[in-house]
């Protein structure tokens, strides 16, 4: 398949989610945040950074781009679109996804590595990096997310770094084809980065390619 | 004739640029002398100095006087690196002093046509059982990450030390590592009368005016909340915009020239760019895109705004060059242009407001000699926080306790170290950071390292110390050292004890570099850092780049298996003279013995190739706190305890105490198989394995678990968080 991955003014780890398309053997070019056509396209990365410098709000300017309409289209239409970090807060913004990221109950920024489980209880070694990556939704929104299987990764025990709701560390759309994690699993394809835990993230995702 | 004065120049200085424009300065000529005369800019007390540091060698790209230094990597790329002091503004206001430390330091590496890959830092602060420091760590240490995470550069590494003379003057030294095709790298000299002069980046406002002159060249004292107006703000996001831009235009070939606008704002970089061209430029203030409205020329001239860049283009290329600016919203604005006049001329709305030779106010601020005198003693002062007659297991814990010994994780889990899919070893798991590089086929190491207490024992031998000290953590990686540069930061460079300090820091310096045969690519001298007690420590921090072949053939740091032998390599015969111990004991004295600078060069060697072909588990080079300290550090990071006996020191006449908690270049701590060690020379001092720390040596001995020597080694976490304001950036 071929991953299209957002460039927005302030993103950072935009190259990095490309290289990460590559290593689990798909293909990937970037798409400026101008460009309101995504065709060639089976499915899109958001990736991490601070676009637009967070001002105002992490992914708040960044959702009204033409190339999220685009996104927002082509999650419509089923396929696959994977938000990392501020691509999360992004997706939030746009409402492709439920809930939203607060400011880390240390309130400090944190980068380390972390233990994730997804939905058949792996356990994922990927790094997270963020300032505001505490995913909060209000407890009857929790209860339905976590009944309709709506969480797509959590924090393992003593990972929650955050203080996010539920050890929630990523949620998909009712249709699975949208997902967000604050974690980077494009810093975790590299046996010598760190971890290779990384590459099942991109992999679940293109079944809706 | 008091103008001058207040604007940091002395009546001789002025005397001499009357003379030199045949006329008194009018005001925005003599606050462009002001600042392209001041320490920071003309380098007038150390020039004559720097002169002795060898800079030549083979794989040199670019040396001193480029916006960084550069070496070759083979295989058409090169890496550019710097260090630069942003000390002052940082106790000033700590957050955005140490936010544009970063700033500034990642646009001198892009400047040259290098995307920033890595930061480090090295910062000093007083004791963390002052309040005023716990701020000023906090706030550096906010500033630091709010600029490199924001921008997607990450920080690998670094240190930090806590001593009582940084109390008021603490130290915040950023570095950037870039990389670069070596045929896409540019120079800073401006070129080809006619061609236009392009500011990039910010609009220009009063922030950080006389920042180079009243704040960098001055000593701090009573009345710098006053200065914070001097202080710039910065905003990275910005930043980002513009690094990118440049390095579009870079990579299609439409620039002559670039350069970042720093301290002096537009005053030095259109100053520097004509000087090292040998041109003139003509500027017209009115064309400069502005903050605010009603500026002064001489202020327009002078602003230290922020996330700037000047270019230099030939007319047919400009449009080009703007429409690449707006994709990437950022401001742009032809502000003036090149001449042949050796002239650079200030133009409001076609007036000419200022008019100056361009030797006189780059090149001809007067250099000077200094009048060193040493100290007849040690003038910092003791204080006793540890007893001599402490049993050794409570020194051994009160010394992985010390914050500058400490695990520093409380600080490094603050910046992104991972971003840009580089970094092969995360900060604390090895002594040098390591950056993957696939593009040229290689990997670099990176350290930066100055032990300022060491060098105020012997300002030679400390500086010395200093070099070995990054050339033995890149042997510890496997890596092969291919360039130096530094950061010097001195006291009152005008008084004889730091004049000393400052003179023979430089010789050793120099006397290590030649025979390590490591050139100096760059360097940045901060002077006048001083508090109301006197100088703070001498400084010299000294940062190495070298190659490694193979990024996958690295030694961590860390112990790594149970029942490995424990070697100690090199020429390491460990004193009391300016460790830990002596501070925490308070019988801290001049003198420092002399290091066989030889024997440690060739010690790095053994190390390297034997990390390289894989035959040792780890490698820690022993630095402060001594041995004890290096294989705590060993077991900590490993989860395993060890067993040593340093019995065999003896006969290097190291006492007991020395033995377990001495310092010195030269020592390595290696683990892995008994015959491999044994091959490379190593003595065999113990081995690994179990829950516990066991040390002896000769009379003295020590058992602590390994779960109390992690609490002490993990305990800044507590310290620095205390009372650290709650945090008011993203």
């Amino acid at each position: 398949m071929i991953w299209g991955v957002l460039q927005f003014p302030g993103s950072c780890d935009e190259r990095d989610a490309l290289n990460a398309c590559e290593v689990v053997g798909d293909e990937a070019r970037l798409i400026w945040h101008e460009e309101r056509d995504l065709s060639g396209v089976d499915g899109v990365v958001v990736p991490g950074g601070f676009s637009y410098g967070d001002y105002l709000r992490a992914g708040a300017i960044a959702r009204f781009s033409p190339a999220m309409e685009a996104v927002a289209e082509l999650a419509a239409a089923g396929g696959p679109v994977l938000g990392i970090c501020n691509g999360f807060q992004v997706l939030c913004e746009a409402g492709l996804l439920p809930g939203a990221l607060l400011r880390n109950q240390e309130l400090r920024f944190i980068c380390r590595q972390a233990d994730l489980l997804d939905d058949e209880g792996n356990v994922l070694s990927i790094p997270l990096k963020h300032g505001e990556g505490r995913f909060y939704a209000p407890e009857e929104m929790l209860d339905r997310l976590e009944a309709g299987g709506q969480v797509a990764y959590r924090y393992a025990d003593g990972h929650n770094v955050n203080g996010s709701s539920r050890n929630i560390a990523g949620v998909r759309n009712e249709a699975g084809n949208v997902v967000g994690l604050m974690p980077h699993p494009e810093h975790a394809v590299d046996p010598l980065t760190g971890s290779i835990d990384g590459r099942k993230v991109f992999e679940a995702l293109e079944k809706y390619a | 004739m008091s103008a001058h004065r207040e604007l940091g120049l002395t009546d001789s200085e002025y005397e001499l640029i009357v003379e030199k424009m045949g006329r008194e300065p009018n005001v925005v000529e003599l606050a462009m002398f002001s600042l392209l005369w001041s320490e920071h800019c003309a380098y007038k007390h150390s020039k004559k100095l720097l002169g002795k540091l060898p800079s030549d060698g083979p794989r040199v790209v670019m040396g001193p006087g480029e916006n960084a230094g550069a070496v070759d990597l083979g295989s058409g790329y090169a890496v550019a690196f710097k260090v630069e002091s942003h000390n002052h503004p940082s106790a000033v206001e700590p957050f955005q002093g140490a936010a544009t430390g970063v700033g500034g330091i990642l646009r001198d590496v892009f400047a040259i046509g290098a995307r920033p890959i890595a930061v480090l830092d090295s910062l000093r602060f007083g004791e963390l059982d002052s309040v005023r420091s716990r701020h000023l760590l906090d706030g550096a240490v906010r500033g630091i990450g709010h600029y490199g995470n924001s921008i997607g550069v990450p920080n690998v590494g670094g240190e930090i030390y806590f001593e009582e003379p940084y109390e008021h003057n603490c130290l915040v030294n950023a570095m950037c590592i870039g990389f670069a095709k070596t045929e896409d790298m540019v120079r800073a000299a401006a070129a080809g009368v006619g061609n236009a002069v392009v500011l990039m980046g910010a609009t220009t406002g009063r922030d950080g005016i006389g920042g180079a002159s009243v704040l960098a060249s001055a000593e701090l004292g009573e009345g710098d909340d006053a200065k914070r107006p001097t202080v710039q703000v910065g905003d990275p996001f910005e930043e980002s915009k513009v690094l990118e831009c440049c390095l579009e235009l870079l990579e299609k070939g439409l620039l002559v020239s670039l350069q970042d606008l720093g301290a002096a704002g537009l005053t030095s970089s259109a100053g520097e760019m004509a000087s090292a061209g040998e041109v003139g430029i003509d500027i017209e203030v009115a064309k400069v895109p502005l903050r605010e409205a009603d500026m002064e020329p001489f202020e327009i001239m002078v602003s230290e705004s922020q996330e700037r860049m000047l270019a230099v283009v030939e007319p047919s290329r400009v449009e080009e060059v703007r429409a690449i600016c707006a994709k990437w919203q950022t401001e742009s604005a032809e502000i003036g242009v090149v001449t042949d006049s050796g002239h650079i001329r200030i133009l409001k709305d076609g007036e000419v407001v200022g008019d100056m030779p361009v030797e006189a106010l780059v090149d001809g601020c007067p250099l000077y000699d200094l009048a060193p005198a040493a100290p007849a003693a040690w003038i910092y002062g003791n204080k006793e926080t540890l007893s001599p007659s402490a049993d050794s297991a409570s020194t051994l814990v009160a010394l992985l306790a010390a914050p500058s010994i400490a695990s520093k994780k409380w600080i490094f889990q603050q910046y992104d170290s991972i971003v840009g899919s580089r970094t092969v070893r995360r900060p604390e798991s090895a002594d040098a950071a390591v950056l993957q590089l696939p593009e040229s086929g290689n990997a670099i190491a990176v350290s930066i390292d100055g032990n300022g207490r060491k060098v105020a024992c012997e300002p030679f031998n400390g500086t010395v110390e200093a070099v070995l000290e990054c050339a033995q953590n890149l042997a510890c990686v496997g890596a092969e050292p291919l360039g130096l540069t530094n950061c010097l930061n001195f006291g009152n460079p005008e008084k004889p004890v730091p004049a000393w300090q400052l003179d023979r820091a430089i010789s050793g310096l120099a006397a290590a570099c030649e025979e390590l045969g490591v050139p100096v690519v760059g360097g940045n001298v901060s002077l006048y850092n001083e508090g109301p007690d006197g100088p703070i420590y001498p400084t010299p921090v000294v940062a190495m780049v070298g190659e490694l072949p193979d990024p996958a053939q690295t030694a961590p740091s860390s112990f790594a298996n149970e029942g490995d032998a424990i070697g100690l390599l090199g020429p390491f015969t460990p004193t009391m003279h300016g460790s830990e111990i002596a501070k925490q004991r308070g019988e801290l004295e001049m003198g420092l013995p002399d290091p066989n600078v030889a024997a440690v060069a060739d010690a790095c060697a053994t190390v390297r190739e034997a990390v390289r072909a894989g035959k040792v588990a780890s490698a820690h080079d022993v630095s402060d706190g001594g041995l004890a300290c290096a294989l705590a550090e060993s077991s900590i990071g490993a989860g395993i305890g060890c067993r040593a006996d340093l019995q065999d020191l003896r006969e290097r006449g190291c006492t007991p105490d020395e033995a377990l908690f001495g310092e010195g270049p030269g020592g390595f701590v290696l683990s892995g198989d008994r015959t491999e060690l044994e091959a490379l020379g190593a003595l065999i001092i113990g081995e690994v394995g179990g829950t516990t720390i066991e040390l002896a040596a000769g009379d003295r001995s020590l058992v602590i678990g390994l779960t109390d020597a992690t609490e002490a080694w993990r305990s800044l976490d507590a310290k620095a968080e205390s009372d650290a304001e709650p945090p008011a950036d993203a």
